[in-house]
């Protein structure tokens, strides 16, 4: 005990010792200066000396590796050896199928080949084509204004016939304000980029077309998907972003349905989805193409067929090419969303407006159809008759609603592949053409098309067939399907 | 941009065929231009501003009774797309003739022109594609360029060494990120850039492209019918192949009064186009009354209606545009573009003097086109005019005079004025 005391004590002197001399010989030289009222002492020297030591290295640059950047003759080499892609890939045989042409009006009867057949391509829904009102009242138009109209709406594009046409619009459909469109594809895709921005959440359907598809991704939104026509599914998909997603209030959310989807023939249950939005509070776009002219007792549309008002839809557009026997679009709802889409909607600020005699054409619908409701009767007993003459079809189940006047007939089985399917499908149609004069078509998808539902043929009914075309398309095509693909 | 003092410059309605003169409604606000509503009176106003290059946007005298004919015959519109029975023979006979007259093998025809840039850039290019344009293109192309999902650059407007830069820097670097080599190279030019009045550089752009193999695309929606010694386009004017340009797209509602889009190629290339384009697939095939305007006009253009109207609207335009060029030049205007096209911008820079300028001319009975931003900067305000076939020597002169008189008013000549021409036949001859 004594001895590590001892020898404590005796480190302990040494380091005094060790202090003492070193603190004298730093004081010494400047044992007298006095800077600023500090006395100078030998620990600043060191302080300084290890200050500046410091900064040096702090300003030394960290090593990076010398940039070589290419010189002319490597950029020259580099452009040499690179070799593009062709611009299309290489054609195989089904790409040489030329459809049919038809040699006189698209109407129920039409000519293809030199001979009548009975015409189930086109969505005259309402045989409006070749109704002579229809036509005096376009040639009366093409005689007062020519065929184009020569500019944008902007600059002097705006002719009479289109604020008249766009008064009638809403004043049929109950709206405030709509505006026109001048072809009906890029109606949607122009619609949606104006309304909905990068970060805003949009929930569509799986089966949409591919104008809504590609408005979609054009608005640059976190798109969610729902399974077609499913209002469970659409349900969950909205509990799942009401939950996960805890910036909702400051988010804009929109559902984008079709009210008659396209590919498919479903109509939408848009009762429900209504309950749907108040509850999670989203907006609706609604896509009624097929169904104005067609659903509700007076051809309003889907609002009209569930009795929903109107104004709970936040926008309808829809394409003037299916009932109405005109070409364009038109977008309906409060005035505030058609004014904002007059100024930053690119589809009708940077495009020429819809040629005069169209937008007469679409007056003169809307006229007929007011006046003649019974157009509509007319093409709901058609369905019907259709739909009984079609169940029972061997190989081939209607996979579209009751009331659709899309008919979609589906392979009961596929074989698996896509191309396969389709290629049975065809020859079943070229058969009716070619035997039994009845035209009818497959659904044909772009490559660029991301919707998955099955392909079929798609009849388009009309009110102007006759309960006798019908019958024959149904046993044509009974026995066609028989034909191709063995019967059951 | 709320741009409700000036919003009776734009969107003026018109009630009548948009031909050299044209009737132009009278709107009046009650509440500081928020809305506007129609009356009932127009005034009768020198058109200058819609796109009638060659004169067919009214009745015509070879057109209208063989359109009308065809809207008998298959009615307004086939209510189907091209795939599904709405391909009618009008539409094959169409497509034949449009190659014919473009020079190429094949043509392909959509019933809008802003759908055929925005349908076909992303069937051609997808990802791992690269789209260079030009930093003026048409808002059709950048929507089309966006929805492909491919890279895109910009080369500077009109300037073929910038573009050469642009390629050799992107050939050599290769994908972002990934450094991979690119699939495939475009670039995209317009032939009469509709904001400046000029015309593209194409031979040197076309030889720039050759040498690093890239695929051009041409974008002639001003220049075909208009320019050319027969109304070819940019290619005839300045002697390029059109084999050398790979696609090239046009629009029918400028020069020949109708409506629609159509892209002329090889053969494989429209094969191509007509199985997987969602705008052939998916979109209402093109009106027939307006294919048959489309074949009507060219008709005429051609000399193929017995006539030699054609030869006479080109000469005409050609002409209006040169003389209506130099004239503004030597009142002092600033005119942007070149000779040969038909589309001249004034320069106004102020963005303040649009409406001075609009609402002056109009008060004049002369309909012009003012342009403000986000068509162009915001301090290259601009109006713009539309030279026509159909305008004659006295609706020019008239023009003129208006123009020279609120361009004093408003202040926009911005260079010095030649003198005036002294003694012709005797008097002098004064424009303002």
């Amino acid at each position: 005990m004594e001895v590590s005391t001892m020898m404590s004590s005796t480190v302990q002197n040494l380091m005094n010792v060790t202090f003492d001399w070193l603190n004298s010989t730093l004081d010494a030289p400047s044992v007298r200066a006095v800077v600023f009222g500090f006395n100078i002492r030998g620990h600043l020297f060191i302080e300084v000396f290890l200050l500046v030591v410091i900064l040096f290295l702090l300003s030394q640059k960290s090593y990076k590796p010398p940039k070589r950047p290419l010189t002319n003759k490597e950029i020259d080499e580099l452009c040499d050896e690179w070799v593009p892609e062709p611009l299309i890939p290489s054609l195989n045989k089904e790409f040489h199928y030329e459809p049919p042409a038809i040699e006189s009006s698209a109407e129920p009867h039409t000519i293809v080949n030199g001979k009548e057949v009975v015409n189930f391509t086109s969505a005259n829904y309402l045989g409006l084509l070749g109704h002579k009102k229809l036509l005096e009242a376009c040639t009366a138009s093409l005689d007062k204004y020519g065929v184009g109209s020569c500019g944008p709406r902007g600059f002097y594009g705006t002719i009479d016939v289109h604020l008249d046409c766009e008064a009638r619009i809403a004043k049929f459909l109950g709206t405030p304000e709509s505006i026109l469109y001048s072809y009906g594809l890029s109606t949607m895709f122009s619609a949606i980029p104006a309304f909905s921005k990068k970060g805003d959440i949009i929930v569509a359907d799986e089966g949409v077309h591919w104008g809504i598809q590609n408005g979609l991704y054009l608005s640059r939104s976190t798109v969610v998907y729902f399974k077609h026509n499913d209002i469970n599914s659409l349900r969950q998909t909205l509990e799942k972003i009401a939950t996960q997603n805890k910036r909702l209030k400051k988010l804009r959310r929109y559902i984008v349905i079709e009210a008659l989807y396209q590919n498919s023939g479903q109509i939408a249950p848009l009762d429900e989805i209504i309950k749907l939005k108040e509850k999670y509070r989203f907006r609706i776009l609604l896509d009624e193409s097929n169904s104005i002219g067609v659903l509700g007792s007076s051809g309003r549309g889907l609002t009209e067929h569930y009795g929903v008002p109107i104004e709970k839809i936040d926008l309808v557009t829809a394409d003037m090419g299916r009932a109405l026997a005109t070409e364009g679009g038109f977008c309906t709802g409060n005035t505030r969303v058609i004014d904002h889409q007059r100024l930053s909607s690119s589809g009708y600020v940077f495009s020429a407006s819809l040629p005069p005699y169209l937008a007469t054409a679409a007056i003169s619908a809307f006229d007929i159809l007011e006046k003649d409701p019974k157009l509509i009767k007319k093409l709901k007993n058609n369905i019907s008759v259709l739909w009984k003459g079609l169940s029972g079809i061997s190989g081939l189940t209607i996979a579209s609603n009751q009331e659709s006047p899309i008919v979609y007939l589906k392979l009961k089985k596929s074989t698996g592949s896509t191309q396969e399917d389709l290629r049975l499908l065809e020859s079943i149609a070229e058969i009716a053409l070619r035997e039994d004069s009845v035209f009818v078509v497959t659904s044909k998808r772009s490559t660029l098309d991301k919707c998955r539902l099955p392909v079929g043929i798609r009849l388009h009914v009309s009110a102007g067939h006759s309960e006798s075309d019908l019958r024959k398309a149904s046993e044509s095509l009974k026995r066609v399907a028989k034909q191709v693909l063995g019967g059951s | 941009m709320c741009p409700y003092t000036f919003k009776d410059c734009f969107g003026r309605p018109i009630s009548s065929a948009p031909d050299a003169w044209f009737d132009v409604v009278e709107r009046y606000s009650n509440d500081n231009n928020k809305t506007l509503k129609r009356s009932t009176k127009v005034s009768r106003c020198l058109n200058l501003g819609s796109y009638n290059y060659l004169g067919f946007a009214a009745a015509d005298e070879y057109c209208t009774p063989r359109v009308i004919e065809t809207l008998k015959k298959y009615s307004p519109s086939t209510c189907s797309t091209r795939v599904d029975g709405g391909t009618t023979a009008l539409h094959n006979e169409l497509e034949k003739f449009v190659a014919s007259f473009v020079r190429k093998p094949a043509a392909i025809v959509f019933g809008m022109g802003y759908v055929t840039n925005s349908a076909i850039l992303p069937v051609l290019m997808g990802k791992g594609c690269l789209i260079i344009s030009d930093s003026l293109n048409h808002n059709s192309i950048v929507n089309g360029a966006r929805g492909s999902g491919a890279v895109i650059r910009v080369f500077q407007h009109n300037i073929p060494s910038h573009l050469e830069e642009v390629l050799r820097e992107q050939i050599a670097d290769g994908q972002p990120r990934t450094h991979r080599p690119w699939k495939k190279i475009i670039v995209i030019v317009e032939g009469i850039y509709s904001m400046e009045g000029e015309l593209c550089k194409l031979p040197e752009i076309i030889a720039v492209c050759k040498k690093y193999k890239a695929y051009t695309y041409l974008d002639e929606a001003h220049s075909i019918g208009a320019v050319g010694k027969t109304g070819r386009g940019v290619c005839e004017l300045l002697g390029v192949d059109t084999a050398d340009v790979d696609i090239m797209m046009g629009t029918f509602t400028k020069s020949f009064g109708s409506c629609g889009g159509y892209i002329a190629g090889s053969e494989e290339v429209i094969k191509y186009l007509k199985y997987t384009c969602p705008a052939h697939l998916y979109g209402t095939s093109i009106s027939p009354p307006a294919a048959q305007q489309i074949i009507s006009s060219i008709r005429v253009i051609l000399g193929e209606d017995g006539s030699n109207r054609g030869a006479q609207k080109l000469a005409k335009i050609r002409e209006n545009s040169n003389f209506f060029r130099s004239e503004l030049q030597k009142m002092g205007f600033e005119v942007l573009g070149d000779n040969d096209s038909p589309v001249m911008p004034i320069m106004l820079y102020n963005p303040a003097k649009i409406p001075a300028f609009s609402r002056e001319c109009l008060k004049h009975n002369v309909a012009v086109v003012t342009v403000a931003f986000p068509a162009t900067p915001l301090l290259l305000a601009r109006a713009r005019i539309c030279i026509s076939a159909s305008h004659s020597r006295e609706d020019l002169m008239k023009a003129l005079q208006v123009i020279s008189k609120v361009g004093d008013l408003v202040g926009i000549k911005y260079f010095p004025a030649e003198p005036l021409k002294q003694y012709q036949d005797g008097k002098a001859v004064k424009y303002d």
